[in-house]
């Protein structure tokens, strides 16, 4: 094949924006002393830092002095359940979490629950949208800590009824915890959360950056060990050119992010037909409509999702699955499972700023044949 | 479930990765009659998931599950 690789997995991370490169090389030769000290140097990279917050806290619409930066957007997921419960454990031990949540917001539940918390995860439907009902009465129950909801599903794209859901848990004076990372940079956020974080791989910031809100009057108690850096929200010290290039990046990712939703919406539309039409014995799914601008799920019956992987990446496309066969644990997506959508021969697709119409029509010629040649290599056509 | 009733026929698919337990199903429904029940043992997880939503997607009946040793009953509707 001489036709020239096409990476459609932004969910997971999204190609360095240029800004960011330009950004990142500046900072590195201006930003690495430590801003906490009382030097020249380290004055310089402090103005950097209080640069990079003011820009980003702009752009999330929060105060300068609610955002911390984290090492990554896991250790601010972490940060955000386990601070947030320690916060308000006099009040409680249970956290209410969404069936969907990202495995960060997960593990962090399950090192709760080990510690001798409890944790309640609230089902979604068929098309992965949370179940407000039964939200609304969990977070309503006593001893309710805190209540996490991921702000739209990194699997499969459904957004979340985000203002309802925090709707129920201000009625319930319980804080909400708002998994962010598939939204900044992308699309508006929703209102009425207590919690926030992101990472900035997502929108085509450096790895190794994470960002953590903490709204003014919530409680929250840093589950690590004692550190006074960002506010005693992050131990150690932040990687400063990373940082600035995220918050760069950042400002760039949603001064165009309605153009970019403009244009990648009805790239994403177009898939889910003409998968849907054009592929044979597949599931589409997540919610046709309430949907992310950039990512689409599928699943097709009878492949092994590392199978259909495999033979997309010979062929020059990077995408992701959810199947069993491709995680480590050896389980299906725990997003597909909870909402009762076929789990193997699972494709996600996520696209980006330099994803091009052409791309995604490669894409779409290709795949039937691809999925057509496994088929008949496995000996299950026309099952 | 509720009760359990002995199903027409056992697929035994346990050590079967997903898909494999759905292909051996699609494969032997369509051969036994109408209102058959076949009971699929598989073991691994994705099973749980994947066989409801095959008959879903095929219009067949997916009767419920049994916990220990897992299995999944389906029953053929057309």
């Amino acid at each position: 094949m001489s036709t020239s690789p096409v990476y459609l997995d932004a969910a997971a991370a999204a190609p360095l924006h240029p800004v960011a490169r330009q950004a990142l090389l500046a900072a590195l030769d201006d930003g690495w002393a430590d801003p906490g000290k009382l030097y020249t140097q380290a004055r310089r990279a402090r103005q950097l830092l209080d640069a990079a917050r003011e820009a980003t806290a702009q752009t999330l619409g929060v105060r300068a002095d609610e955002l911390s930066f984290t090492p990554s957007g896991t250790a601010a997921a972490h940060a955000a359940v386990l601070g947030g419960l320690a916060g308000r454990r006099r009040v409680g031990a249970t956290l209410v979490h969404s069936a969907i949540e990202h495995s960060a917001v997960l593990h962090a539940a399950e090192r709760h629950v080990a510690g001798g918390g409890e944790a309640v995860s609230v089902p979604v439907d068929r098309v992965g949208r949370l179940d407000l009902d039964a939200w609304t009465a969990a977070v309503a129950a006593p001893g309710v800590a805190l209540a996490a909801l991921i702000g739209a599903s990194h699997e499969v794209g459904t957004v979340q009824p985000v203002p309802a859901a925090a709707e129920a848990c201000a009625e319930a004076g319980v804080p909400l915890y708002v998994d962010a990372a598939q939204l900044v940079g992308r699309a508006p956020l929703p209102a009425g959360w207590s919690l926030l974080s992101a990472s900035a791989h997502k929108w085509g910031g450096p790895p190794g950056v994470g960002l953590l809100t903490v709204r003014k009057g919530t409680r929250w108690e840093s589950p690590f060990p004692a550190d006074e850096r960002e506010s005693g929200r992050t131990p150690g010290v932040l990687n400063l050119p990373a940082v600035v290039a995220a918050a760069a990046s950042l400002r760039a990712a949603a001064a165009d992010a309605a153009a970019e939703t403009a244009r990648l919406a009805p790239l994403v539309d177009r898939i889910r037909a003409r998968v849907a039409a054009e592929v044979p014995d597949v599931e589409v799914v997540g919610d046709p409509v309430d949907r992310l601008p950039h990512l689409v799920t599928f699943s097709c019956l009878y492949l092994d999702g590392e199978a259909l992987l495999q033979a997309l990446d010979r062929r020059g496309f990077a995408v992701s699955s959810g199947s069993s066969c491709t995680s480590s644990t050896l389980r299906p997506s725990h997003v597909l499972e909870a909402m009762g959508v076929l789990s193997h021969g699972n494709v996600r697709v996520s696209l980006h700023r330099e994803t091009t119409e052409a791309d995604v029509d490669r894409f779409l010629a290709e795949l039937p044949r691809v999925v057509a040649d496994l088929r008949a290599e496995a000996g299950v056509t026309g099952l | 479930m509720s009760a359990r009733s002995e199903p027409d026929e056992v697929l035994d698919c346990r050590g079967q990765r997903c898909p494999l337990p759905v292909i051996n199903l699609a494969r032997r429904l369509p051969e036994l009659p109408v209102g058959a029940v076949v009971r699929v043992l598989a073991d691994d997880p994705a099973a749980a998931v994947d066989i409801p939503a095959w008959c879903r997607m095929r219009g067949q009946h997916f009767i419920g599950a049994h916990p220990d040793p897992p299995a999944y009953d389906v029953r053929r509707t057309h």
